[in-house]
């Protein structure tokens, strides 16, 4: 696992209140990890302190799953 | 006519984190009035509060990760709530969810949520602004939080009328289900307004007791000659209220039932009441006329009693007119021992009022070492007394010049 799909885990475990090991690359926030709009929109903000950068609204409606999170920042972070 | 019954009780308050911790501390004379140690208070005139400690707060009702999407006044809420609802046995059904309600209010709901998010956008910009900062500030959003979890889609939201707020809350519940307009609903209200912008606030407008700050459990003395104003309190009160047949059919536990109910407008100050006592009088005497009791069968007052130089009298001059500068008549401040819990307050004290006719005991004045007062009236001083009562009032009178009485009875 890469250090960045390490800490975006991290943050999804805390602020979503899940279990790790139910954590697939292909989760989805919502479908499957039971965030609702907001807490995307909070999952967002933590992504952005986590890695110093700002995730425009518009790529922020396409990071979905873990994946789209680990794909967006490995290329956007700082 | 519909009858108005009482068939579960829930607090979280200084004295404890349910109904029956807190009352057996408040017969035995215990004070949750302490230092306040969360924050810093060394430039504050007063330092006291009546503080509910993190440990009591039940991270299996309200997990720790809900806690930081709302407001300590929701968490409180809804701790108080899931006590009442499980005490009364009731859970919602397709069929009984539309005749099932919730009113809980607040007297300021999130004012320290509002105060970090103001102090995140000024310092860090409005990218940091939580999406959950407004519905975790929000009054209604208690009630809202409640219907969710529990399933209840009739009448919903929540009456904000400062300290008068959990009484309102009560008694416009009374009147929903009295008209028919829903068969139960849980109802109350709830407080966490210490923190740094809260006690700035009421040490402005010169509410709070300055004078104790070394010995906090003697800060709240309603009546008594040293009082220098009240104690900010924080926590919950939740009830469960009923029509009389809806709880007989389902054999829920009947703590007592709702009598009557008064409110009424003072029309004179933001912040004083009205010196002549005459909008609590009426208050008093609106609930007397819908119980169409008679005043000597009024037992008990749970007084306001708030421990302010002003309105202590005002409410005692208020209740010897109407009910009689009585020896017989007992009267007592719940606030003395948990502080003032704003829109909490009168939830609070209508769990008490139901506790003292189902226990037959009378909660203690703490504090009440040299009355300010010739009265007649048993201001039980210092030790509650074991006395069955039939019928009790209880009122609650808020800035604004609002006011509101309830009358229990078995």
């Amino acid at each position: 696992m890469s250090d960045i799909e390490e800490r975006v885990k991290k943050i999804v475990v805390e602020h979503l209140g899940v279990e790790e090991a139910k954590i697939q690359s292909d989760s989805k926030f919502i479908d499957d990890l039971g965030a609702d709009s907001l807490d995307t929109v909070e999952l967002v903000m933590a992504f952005e302190e986590e890695f110093g950068c700002e995730i425009p609204d518009d790529a922020a409606e396409k990071i979905v799953t873990l994946k789209d999170a680990v794909t967006y920042l490995s290329a956007n972070s700082n | 006519m519909r009858r108005v019954v009482v068939t579960g009780l829930g607090t979280i308050n200084p004295l404890g984190k349910n109904v029956s911790t807190s009352w057996n501390s408040l017969i035995n004379s215990k004070s949750g009035i302490s230092k306040i140690t969360k924050f810093e208070v060394d430039n504050f005139p007063c330092k006291i509060a009546g503080l509910i400690n993190d440990s009591e707060i039940n991270s299996e009702i309200v997990s720790n990760r809900d806690q930081r999407k709302i407001d300590r006044f929701i968490t409180l809420g809804l701790i108080a709530a899931a006590e009442a609802i499980k005490d009364s046995g009731f859970s919602s059904t397709d069929e009984s969810s539309i005749r099932s309600g919730v009113m809980v209010g607040s007297g300021i709901g999130g004012l320290d949520t509002i105060y970090k998010n103001s102090s995140i956008l000024d310092n860090q910009g409005i990218r940091k602004i939580s999406p959950f900062f407004i519905p975790s500030s929000l009054i209604n959003l208690l009630s809202g939080h409640i219907s969710i979890l529990y399933n209840l889609k009739g009448p919903n939201c929540s009456p904000v009328t400062a300290c008068a707020t959990g009484t309102h809350a009560i008694g416009d519940s009374f009147t929903i289900i009295k008209n028919n307009k829903a068969d139960l609903m849980v109802c109350g209200g709830a407080e966490a307004a210490i923190c740094p912008l809260g006690i700035s606030g009421f040490s402005a407008a010169r509410a709070l007791c300055d004078t104790f700050n070394d010995q906090p459990e003697k800060g709240s003395r309603p009546w008594d000659k040293d009082r220098s104003g009240f104690v900010m309190g924080e926590g919950a009160g939740v009830l469960v209220l009923e029509e009389l047949s809806h709880a007989q059919k389902r054999n829920a536990k009947i703590y007592g039932e709702v009598k009557g109910y008064g409110m009424s407008g003072d029309a004179f100050h933001i912040t004083k009441p009205s010196e002549d006592g005459n909008g609590g009088y009426r208050a008093m005497k609106m609930a007397l006329e819908e119980s169409q009791l008679n005043p000597d069968q009024i037992e008990y007052v749970n007084a306001h009693g708030t421990s302010t130089q002003v309105g202590d009298m005002i409410e005692l001059s208020a209740v010897e007119r109407l009910f009689g500068n009585n020896k017989n008549l007992f009267m007592s401040s719940n606030k003395s021992a948990i502080g003032h819990l704003l829109g909490a307050a009168g939830a609070v004290e209508a769990v008490f009022s139901l506790m003292s006719m189902q226990k037959k005991i009378l909660p203690p004045t703490l504090n009440l070492e040299n009355p300010d007062t010739k009265s007649n009236i048993n201001l039980i001083p210092h030790m509650s007394i074991t006395k069955p009562v039939k019928n009790i009032i209880s009122n609650s009178f808020g800035f604004g010049g609002t006011n509101a009485s309830l009358i229990f009875g078995l």
